[in-house]
C-alpha cells in the first residue's frame, strides 16, 4: 500500500518535472522564433547598425554578406538557432561585448529595481488588501479599489513622466534620471552589481543616499503598479478565507478579530499570495522596459530598447531570451513553492 | 467602526505628511563637480571610437578632442588649414608629393614619442581597415596594396605622402583634417592586434592618441568619459574630466540644465532654446556643414518632368519654416554647399509662389496636380517641415502622403531608390567642396547596380556632363578657379537639380552658469571642449 503510494508520488513528480521541461523548451523555442522573425520583419537594416548611416555602398554590401544576410531565410534561422542553443548569444554590435557579458552587467540593475518595486508593492499592498476585505463595502474598501484601478489602467510612461516633472523638475525631491550621480560614478566601485547592497557593504552612506534618491521614483512607480495587483488579489483571497467555516468557528471560540484576520485567514490566503507576488516580480522584471527608458535606468529593459532601436539583433535576442527564461524560472519556482506550502495541491 | 477608521486614517495621514516633510527638507543638491564638464548629448550614433573607422558625428567630436592629426581646420577661417602635429609641409612641383615635417619632442598620452613612423602606420591602418571614411584617403589613390609605399616615414620627423594625380593642394590638405587621418600610437596599437585587424577591435573602445584629452570610457548610449592628457604637447586642458551623458530628449536636457545636473545641453529644440535663454543660461551656436533638403526620385514619371521639379521648389514656405520650425537651429539656405566652405554661394531665388507653381504644373500637363509620397524620419524638425510642405503642396493640388519611419528605416528605402521623395540632412564628409559636389552633382553610372551610390544616383539623376565638371573641381590647382567651378555647379543644381535645399543647420548649445569658453566649431570634430573652464 505504502509503496504503491510512493510509486504514484514518484511518477507524478516525474510527470511534473517533464511538464516543466516541456514548458521551458517550448517557451524558449517560441521566443527564439518570434525574435528571429521580428528581427527580419522590421524594416531596419541591421547592416547599417554595424557600418553606420554614412558608409559607402560597397561596405554595406560586404557586411551584408559577412553577416550571412544574403542567405535564404530558413538557413539564417538554422544558423541563428544553432548559435543560440550552443549558449553563444553573439556579440553586441553596439557595445562590442559578448551579449552575455552585457546582460550580466545590466541585469542586476533591473533586478534591484524590480525587487524594490515588489517590496513596496507587498508591504503596502497586502495590508491594504486585508483592510479592504475586512471592511468590505466601506470607504476604505472603495479607496483601496480606486487606488488599484488607477494603478491598473494608467499607462506607466505617462505616470512616469508626470512624476518626473513634479518630483524632479518642480520639487527637486529626487535625483536626475540614472542610477547614480556622476560625482560617484568613479569613486564607487560596485562588486555585486546590486548598488544598494554594495554601498551598504562598503559603508558608503553618501553613495547610499544618492542611490536612494535615484531609485526612489522608479521604485515607487513600479511599487505602485505592483501594489495595485497585490492589493486586489489579497482582497479577493481574504474575502474567500473570511467566508470559510473555520473563521466562523474561531469567532465562536472567542478568538480576537485581529488574531483571526492576521494569523488564520491571512496565513491561508498567503499560499496563493506567494504565487501572486512571484508573478508580480516577474511582471516587473519584464515590464521594466518603459520605466527604465523614462528614468534612464541602465538595466535590461533599456538595453533591449536601445538594441532594438539600433537593430542590434544579437542583443535583442539575448535580452529577450533571458527575460523569457527568468519568467519561466519564476513560474516554476512559485509553482514549487505553492506545492510545498499547500499539501493539497501536491497530488494533482 | 467609523471611529477606528477615522483614527487609522488620521494616523495614516499624519505619517504621510511627516514623511513628505522629511523629503522636502532642502538638500544640498547635486551640482556638477568643479573639475568636470558634464554634457548632455544624444550620442546613439557612435558605433566605434577607432579614428580610422569612426564616421559618426558624435564619434567625430570625441576623437576631435582626443586625437591629433598632421593638420587641422582653422576654426577661425574654415577655408584654411593650420599645423597640428606637422610643423610645416611642402608640395612638389608636379603636385604629386606632399612632405610633412613633424614637430620635435612630442609625446603620445602613453609617453611614447610621436614620429613619422606613427603617421605612416596610421595612414596604412585607416586604408587597410577599410571602414566608412577610408574613401577619403582612397581618393588620392591610396589603396590597400600600395599604401605602405605611398605613405612613408622618410626619417623620424619626415612623413611623405604620394598621390596619384595632381590634385588641388587645398583638396588634399582639407581631407587630411578629417579624423580618418588622425595619428595613433603605433607601439600601443600594435600590442592589441588580433587577426591582423590593426588593433581595430581594441581601439573601438580604447584609446591610443595624443590629443588634449584621453578617452577613458565609452558605454554605448550611456556615457563617454574623457580625462585630461597630461602629456599633451600644447596648452593643457583646464578641466580634469569631460563627461558626455547620453540624453535623447530636448526637454530632458533642458530640465537637467536648469537643475544644474548638466553643464551643457546639446540637443535643444526651438521652444526649449527659448525657455533656456529666458532662465539666464547662455545659448551658443555655430553654422554647421549640414544642409537639409528634399529630393525627387527621377524614376517617378511625374517627378522627372523639369517643370514639376521647378514647381516644387516654389511650393516651400521658406520664410515660415525659417521663422518657426528651424528658428535657432538653422538658416534658410538653398545651395548645396554650406556657408564657410570654399566656393559656397548663398543664392536664394526661391520663395513660396503658388501661382507660379500652378503655371509650371499646367505646363507639365498636371493642371489638377498629382499624388506623391515622401519618406520622413520621425524627428524634429523633419516631421514639422514635411507637414509644412504637405500643406503648401496641397495649395497647388499636389497630394503629398507622408510616410513616417525610423531613421534607419527611411534610409534603407532611400538607399534602395524605392522612394518617391525623401527629406533629410546631408552633412559634408570632410571639409572640402568636393565632398558635397561629389554626392549631389556626380553620378558616374545610373544603373541600379552602379557602384558609386551618390545622392544623385539615389534619385536616379543621370548627369554625365555635371559628373565631368564635378571631377574637374578637385583637379584645379588654382583656388580661385576651383571656387568658380563649384559656384557653377551650385547654380546648375539650384536651377534644375531634383533637390530642393531648404536650410543649413545651426548647431546650438545651452550653457549653464559658470561654464567658460564653450564654443561650437564649424564641423562636428571641431566642437572642442579642451578650452573650457569652470568658475
Amino acid at each position: 500500500m505504502a509503496t504503491r503510494r510512493n510509486r504514484r508520488r514518484a511518477s507524478s513528480a516525474l510527470a511534473s518535472v517533464l511538464r516543466f521541461a516541456v514548458t521551458v523548451v517550448t517557451t524558449i523555442f517560441g521566443l527564439l522564433v518570434v525574435t528571429f522573425f521580428i528581427g527580419r520583419v522590421i524594416p531596419i537594416d541591421p547592416v547599417l547598425a554595424i557600418v553606420g548611416d554614412r558608409a559607402p555602398a560597397h561596405l554595406v554590401e560586404r557586411t551584408r554578406i559577412e553577416l550571412g544576410l544574403n542567405l535564404p531565410l530558413y538557413q539564417q534561422f538554422v544558423i541563428y538557432t544553432k548559435q543560440a542553443l550552443s549558449g553563444d548569444l553573439g556579440t553586441s554590435v553596439l557595445t562590442s561585448n559578448p551579449v552575455l557579458e552585457d546582460i550580466k552587467r545590466v541585469f542586476p540593475a533591473t533586478m534591484e529595481l524590480a525587487t524594490i518595486g515588489t517590496l513596496i508593492g507587498s508591504v503596502l499592498g497586502i495590508p491594504l488588501g486585508v483592510l479592504a476585505a475586512v471592511r468590505r463595502g466601506s470607504i476604505a474598501d472603495q479607496v483601496v479599489r480606486v487606488i488599484g484601478l488607477i494603478g491598473y489602467s494608467v499607462p506607466i510612461f505617462w505616470l512616469g513622466l508626470l512624476s518626473l516633472v513634479l518630483f524632479y523638475a518642480q520639487l527637486r525631491w529626487v535625483a536626475f534620471p540614472g542610477r547614480v550621480d556622476i560625482v560617484y560614478e568613479y569613486s564607487f566601485t560596485p562588486q555585486t552589481g546590486f548598488y544598494l547592497l554594495d554601498a551598504a557593504m562598503q559603508g558608503q552612506w553618501d553613495v547610499m543616499w544618492d542611490l536612494f534618491r535615484h531609485i526612489a521614483l522608479p521604485g515607487a512607480l513600479l511599487g505602485y503598479f505592483s501594489l495595485a495587483y497585490i492589493s486586489r488579489m489579497t482582497r479577493s483571497f481574504m474575502l474567500n478565507e473570511l467566508s470559510q467555516e473555520y473563521v466562523v468557528a474561531a469567532r465562536a471560540k472567542g478568538l480576537s478579530e485581529t488574531r483571526i484576520i492576521w494569523f488564520h485567514a491571512l496565513r491561508n490566503a498567503g499560499v496563493p499570495l506567494v504565487t501572486v507576488i512571484a508573478l508580480s516580480y516577474a511582471n516587473l522584471l519584464e515590464g521594466s522596459v518603459l520605466t527604465e527608458t523614462i528614468f534612464s535606468w541602465p538595466g535590461l529593459g533599456l538595453y533591449i530598447t536601445n538594441s532594438l532601436q539600433n537593430a542590434d539583433m544579437n542583443a535583442v535576442l539575448g535580452g529577450t531570451l533571458v527575460i523569457g527564461a527568468v519568467f519561466v524560472g519564476i513560474n516554476i519556482f512559485s509553482d514549487l513553492l505553492y506545492r510545498t506550502l499547500d499539501p493539497r495541491t501536491r497530488s494533482r | 467602526m467609523i471611529n477606528t477608521l477615522n483614527k487609522r486614517l488620521r494616523v495614516l495621514s499624519t505619517s504621510a505628511a511627516l514623511s513628505l516633510m522629511l523629503l522636502a527638507v532642502p538638500q544640498a543638491f547635486a551640482v556638477t563637480p568643479k573639475d568636470t564638464l558634464v554634457i548632455g548629448l544624444a550620442f546613439d550614433d557612435i558605433i566605434t571610437l577607432d579614428p580610422g573607422q569612426a564616421f559618426e558625428f558624435s564619434a567625430g567630436e570625441v576623437n576631435g578632442n582626443s586625437y591629433d592629426r598632421l593638420v587641422r581646420l582653422d576654426i577661425n577661417d574654415t577655408s584654411k588649414v593650420t599645423p597640428d602635429l606637422a610643423e610645416s609641409w611642402s608640395v612638389s612641383d608636379d603636385g604629386l608629393t606632399y612632405t610633412f615635417k613633424i614637430k620635435q619632442g612630442l609625446k603620445f598620452a602613453s609617453g611614447n614619442p610621436i614620429t613619422a613612423e606613427d603617421v605612416a602606420y596610421s595612414f596604412e591602418r585607416s586604408v587597410k581597415i577599410d571602414g566608412p571614411p577610408a574613401f577619403i584617403l582612397n581618393q588620392f589613390g591610396l589603396k590597400k596594396d600600395n599604401v605602405a609605399q605611398k605613405a612613408i616615414a622618410k626619417d623620424p620627423s619626415t612623413f611623405v605622402l604620394t598621390v596619384d594625380q595632381s590634385y588641388a593642394p587645398s583638396f588634399v590638405l582639407n581631407c587630411l583634417t578629417a579624423t580618418v587621418a588622425a595619428v595613433v600610437d603605433k607601439k600601443v596599437v600594435s600590442q592589441h592586434v588580433t587577426n591582423d585587424d590593426y588593433g581595430n577591435a581594441w581601439l573601438k573602445t580604447n584609446f591610443a592618441g595624443s590629443g588634449p584629452y584621453k578617452i577613458r570610457e565609452w558605454r554605448a548610449n550611456e556615457v563617454v568619459v574623457l580625462e585630461r592628457n597630461d602629456n599633451y604637447w600644447g596648452e593643457k586642458a583646464k578641466l580634469n574630466r569631460v563627461v558626455y551623458r547620453h540624453m535623447k530628449e530636448s526637454a530632458a536636457q533642458r530640465l537637467a540644465l536648469e537643475n544644474n545636473d548638466i553643464d551643457v545641453a546639446r540637443n535643444l529644440e526651438p521652444n526649449d532654446i527659448e525657455a533656456v535663454s529666458k532662465k539666464g543660461q547662455t545659448i551658443t551656436s555655430a553654422p554647421k556643414g549640414s544642409v537639409f533638403y528634399f529630393s525627387m526620385n527621377q524614376k517617378n514619371p511625374n517627378l522627372k518632368k523639369p517643370e514639376v521639379v521647378e514647381a516644387m521648389k516654389y511650393l516651400v514656405d521658406y520664410d515660415a519654416i525659417g521663422s518657426t520650425l528651424i528658428k535657432g537651429v538653422g538658416q534658410v539656405h538653398q545651395t548645396f554647399l554650406p556657408k564657410g566652405i570654399l566656393g559656397s554661394i548663398d543664392d536664394k531665388p526661391y520663395k513660396l509662389d503658388v501661382a507660379k507653381a500652378k503655371e509650371l504644373l499646367a505646363k507639365a500637363g498636371l493642371k489638377d496636380g498629382f499624388s506623391v509620397t515622401m519618406d520622413v524620419r520621425n524627428n524634429e524638425p523633419t516631421t514639422g517641415i514635411a507637414q509644412s510642405i504637405q500643406q503648401t503642396f496641397a495649395q497647388a493640388g499636389i497630394k503629398l502622403e507622408i510616410i513616417p519611419g525610423d531613421g534607419k528605416q527611411t534610409l534603407t528605402k532611400y538607399r534602395a531608390r524605392t522612394h518617391d521623395m525623401y527629406i533629410g540632412y546631408w552633412g559634408v564628409d570632410y571639409w572640402d567642396p568636393n565632398s558635397n559636389a561629389e554626392t549631389f552633382t556626380s553620378n558616374p553610372n545610373n544603373a541600379d547596380d552602379g557602384t558609386s551610390k551618390t545622392l544623385a544616383w539615389r534619385n536616379a539623376w543621370d548627369i554625365p556632363e555635371l559628373t565631368k565638371e564635378t571631377k574637374s573641381g578637385f583637379l584645379e590647382r588654382d583656388s580661385a578657379k576651383r571656387a568658380s567651378i563649384y559656384q557653377s555647379l551650385q547654380k546648375k543644381l539650384l536651377a534644375s537639380g531634383p533637390f530642393a535645399l531648404i536650410f543649413q543647420q545651426t548647431e546650438v548649445a545651452g550653457v549653464g552658469k559658470g561654464v567658460k569658453n564653450f564654443k561650437l566649431g564649424p564641423t562636428f570634430d571641431t566642437n572642442y571642449v579642451f578650452s573650457v573652464s569652470k568658475d
